[in-house]
């Protein structure tokens, strides 16, 4: 909008755990989108309020930094935007900056930074209440005085906590448009402070701390007691594993019911447009392309909003700091950052969105070695293909001693392989490709608070939102492609064989075969993974239309597991398995990798070196199996 | 840079990484030459100061990580940073009191 263009431009900076998205979703409500920077994958959340005086004012919120001085690409876009050094993006007209009032002397020192910069700051002293409690008594003209900068008390988390920080942008406009906006230079004297000037600052924070705070804020003793324990050695671990089996355990329970409604519906909707619209080609686009294959990713939604409500609650209560401390020897032995457990954790749902979540990770080199091992957790799209072929080839009974079923020690087997090739993987990058010390861990614990529902809520549709878009977009494209390999061109009228093994997708399964031969694959096999590249399971069905099977869903699963056990030798089914703990078979966790790093280089290398692996592993496999076997 | 040696007391002064969980302490110094690190010379130094850890804080290891007690978390006056030993090593402190007798 053109109005919007014009209106003022107030941006939100301060230390992580200051509170500052509370600030923003109080200030704009829903009133907020999230969007990409140009060039970088750092989210930009943008929002409009109108102010008391009636002004529409759009407020920017930036990535929380205890420096100007960037450390991750995050903190880059905070010092960019803040120095007007963004493409596109013009220097805001004045500086929010919201400070955690419990602990002014680390957030007064980027408050001091920020001042040198010329810009109208106003200082918001954030969870005020909480900082009375603990003792603090503030003397805010004072303070004020001091640091030459306009000074309000919020608690962004109670309705009507930010009118006085309102009230102050109003003022504060007001005293721009009388002195007149162009006042403000448009390239700022900042330079990147040395060990000197920071010393300087901290100085001049503790004078000024001592002028204004008449009694200072005691230390949170309820995250003390709490951290003996959730920090214990022992215990601590102990309750992370508990809450890690716990999230788990949600993501499968809970969202089972929702996928099933998704399901049911999608099969419907299906059903509805096989019967409404004359056969042909668009049809067919539209339910085997369309509804077929959007609809196999739209499907874990629920898993990843019930993962999201976990990850977001872990968050804001603080304890995700803790974890990544508790955690942080252990990975590092792989050479893994303590902060890279989430991202793996979520893999195991959807590698997509563990993907994403690797946002978090500071360094790139570390973030890269995150993100590359993220697909050998075995994903809950492998499962399908996973069932079939132990329920067609592995006996169901039971070993050592009557305890534990063989199908079951064998998907065991499988998820273990999967990780412990990833921390393999992991291992090998960080000490080759990706050398290097790892990135030192200074790392604020926040004290614990409770998650509000409302930031809760906004970030998880925020989430439930980029997810779906993509689905939308990047995935809906890949589908199409997909489905467009397999159908055309379409069957001779004489064809004995299915239509797909005419199409360009069975005439590159035909090409393939002589390559996975040496790992014990036949053309049907072949044939099936090229359509299965847009989801994993969907090999399962292609598996079934090969073999000439009309069955669907659980029928199809029970007679195609006997016809494969037919028609495959046991060595051909072991090498089949082998080969999707490691294969790259799914084009939506390369399309979330490129976008993620903004390269097109390391999808590049993940494509290689997974498809490597898994043609070694397979190639061993049947090769041991079939000299055991004797076939 | 300022190192032990500008400091009166250099002979007393410890590397805040050695200490022990309970132990407290006042920064005097701050010296990243001997820490291994992917970082720029002066830029770990310049980061522990910007998360509080320089001259003048009062510190107190609060806990201690697993295996091997790393990493740790230490209070600095009001707030609270984990870091690993190695990089905590860069910090020269006063131990005002040792640790705690173990349970």
């Amino acid at each position: 909008m053109a109005a919007d263009d014009e209106a003022p431009r107030v941006a939100l900076v301060g230390n992580p755990n200051s509170g500052k998205t509370a600030v923003f979703n109080a200030i704009t409500g829903s009133r907020q989108k999230v969007a990409n920077y140009a060039g970088v994958t750092v989210e930009k959340k943008e929002g409009v309020f109108v102010s008391p005086a009636g002004t529409r004012v759009r407020v920017i919120d930036l990535p929380g930094t205890y420096s100007l001085r960037a450390r991750s690409p995050d903190e880059a876009v905070t010092r960019d935007v803040v120095l007007g050094r963004m493409d596109g993006e013009e220097v805001p007209d004045a500086i929010v900056f919201v400070a955690d009032a419990t602990n002014l002397r680390l957030n007064l020192r980027l408050a001091l930074e920020l001042k040198s910069l010329g810009r109208p700051i106003i200082l918001a002293l954030n969870m005020m209440d909480a900082a009375e409690k603990q003792g603090l008594d503030i003397d805010a003209a004072e303070l004020s005085a001091e640091l030459g900068m306009a000074v309000v008390t919020t608690v962004a988390v109670r309705k009507g906590g930010v009118e006085s920080l309102l009230d102050q942008i109003d003022r504060t406009i007001q005293v721009a448009e009388t002195e007149g906006w162009s006042h403000v230079p448009h390239q700022c004297g900042w330079s990147e402070p040395g060990s000197r000037e920071l010393r300087d600052y901290t100085r001049e924070v503790e004078r000024i701390l001592a002028r204004a705070v008449r009694s200072p804020a005691k230390p949170h003793l309820a995250t003390r007691r709490l951290d003996t324990v959730l920090l214990h050695p022992v215990a601590g671990l102990a309750i992370l594993f508990a809450i890690l089996f716990l999230m788990f355990q949600a993501v499968f329970t809970w969202a089972e019911l929702p996928m099933e409604l998704i399901d049911t519906g999608l099969a419907a909707l299906s059903a509805w447009l096989t019967g409404a619209m004359p056969d042909g080609p668009l049809r067919s686009l539209l339910v085997d392309g369309v509804i077929a294959g959007v609809g196999s990713v739209v499907i874990f939604l629920p898993q990843i909003l019930v993962l999201f409500f976990f990850i977001q609650l872990l968050e804001d209560s603080g304890y995700m700091a803790r974890a990544a401390f508790l955690l942080d020897k252990l990975m590092g032995g792989v050479g893994l950052h303590g902060r890279a457990f989430i991202p793996l954790l979520s893999s195991f749902a959807c590698a997509v969105p563990g993907i994403m979540a690797a946002r978090t990770i500071e360094n790139r080199a570390d973030r890269i070695a995150t993100i590359m091992i993220a697909p050998l957790m075995t994903c809950s799209a492998r499962l399908p293909v996973y069932t079939l072929i132990i329920a067609a080839f592995v006996p169901d009974r039971a070993v050592l001693g009557g305890w534990v079923g063989l199908q079951g020690l064998v998907m065991f087997a499988l998820y273990a392989a999967g990780i412990l090739s990833g921390l393999l993987v992991a291992f090998v990058i960080k000490h080759s490709v990706l050398k290097g010390v790892r990135e030192p861990l200074l790392m604020q614990l926040p004290a614990y608070r409770l998650p509000r529902p409302r930031n809760v809520a906004l970030g998880l549709y925020d989430r439930g939102k980029a997810f779906l878009l993509r689905a939308g977009t990047t995935i809906f494209a890949l589908m199409v492609l997909v489905w467009f390999l397999g159908s055309f061109p379409a069957p001779p009228p004489e064809a004995t064989e299915p239509a797909i093994r005419y199409s360009v997708a069975g005439a590159i399964g035909h090409a393939l075969e002589p390559l996975l031969a040496p790992i014990g694959f036949n053309w049907q096999i072949a044939l099936a993974l090229v359509p299965g590249m847009a989801a994993r399971e969907v090999a399962v069905g292609v598996l079934g239309t090969i073999y000439a099977l009309s069955e669907a869903g659980d029928a199809l699963q029970g007679s195609l597991a006997a016809v494969l056990a037919q028609s495959w030798s046991l060595p051909t089914a072991l090498s089949l398995l082998a080969w999707y703990v490691f294969a790259p078979q799914c084009l939506a966790t390369l399309g979330v990798v490129r976008r993620e790093l903004n390269s097109r280089f390391w999808p590049l290398v993940m494509f290689v070196f997974l498809t490597a692996l898994a043609y070694g592993a397979a190639f061993a496999t049947f090769r041991v199996a079939s000299a055991l076997v004797g076939s | 840079m300022t190192s032990a040696l500008q400091h009166p007391h250099p002979t007393t002064a410890l590397r805040l990484g050695s200490l022990r969980k309970g132990a407290t302490a006042e920064i005097v110094g701050l010296d990243d030459s001997a820490v291994a690190s992917a970082l720029q010379p002066g830029e770990l130094e310049r980061r522990l100061i910007e998360m509080g850890l320089v001259e003048g804080a009062h510190v107190e290891v609060l806990h201690e990580g697993f295996p091997k007690r790393d990493p740790i978390a230490v209070r600095v006056n009001d707030h609270t940073v984990a870091l690993r030993r190695a990089e905590a090593d860069a910090v020269l402190v006063l131990v005002l009191t040792t640790e705690r007798r173990p349970r």
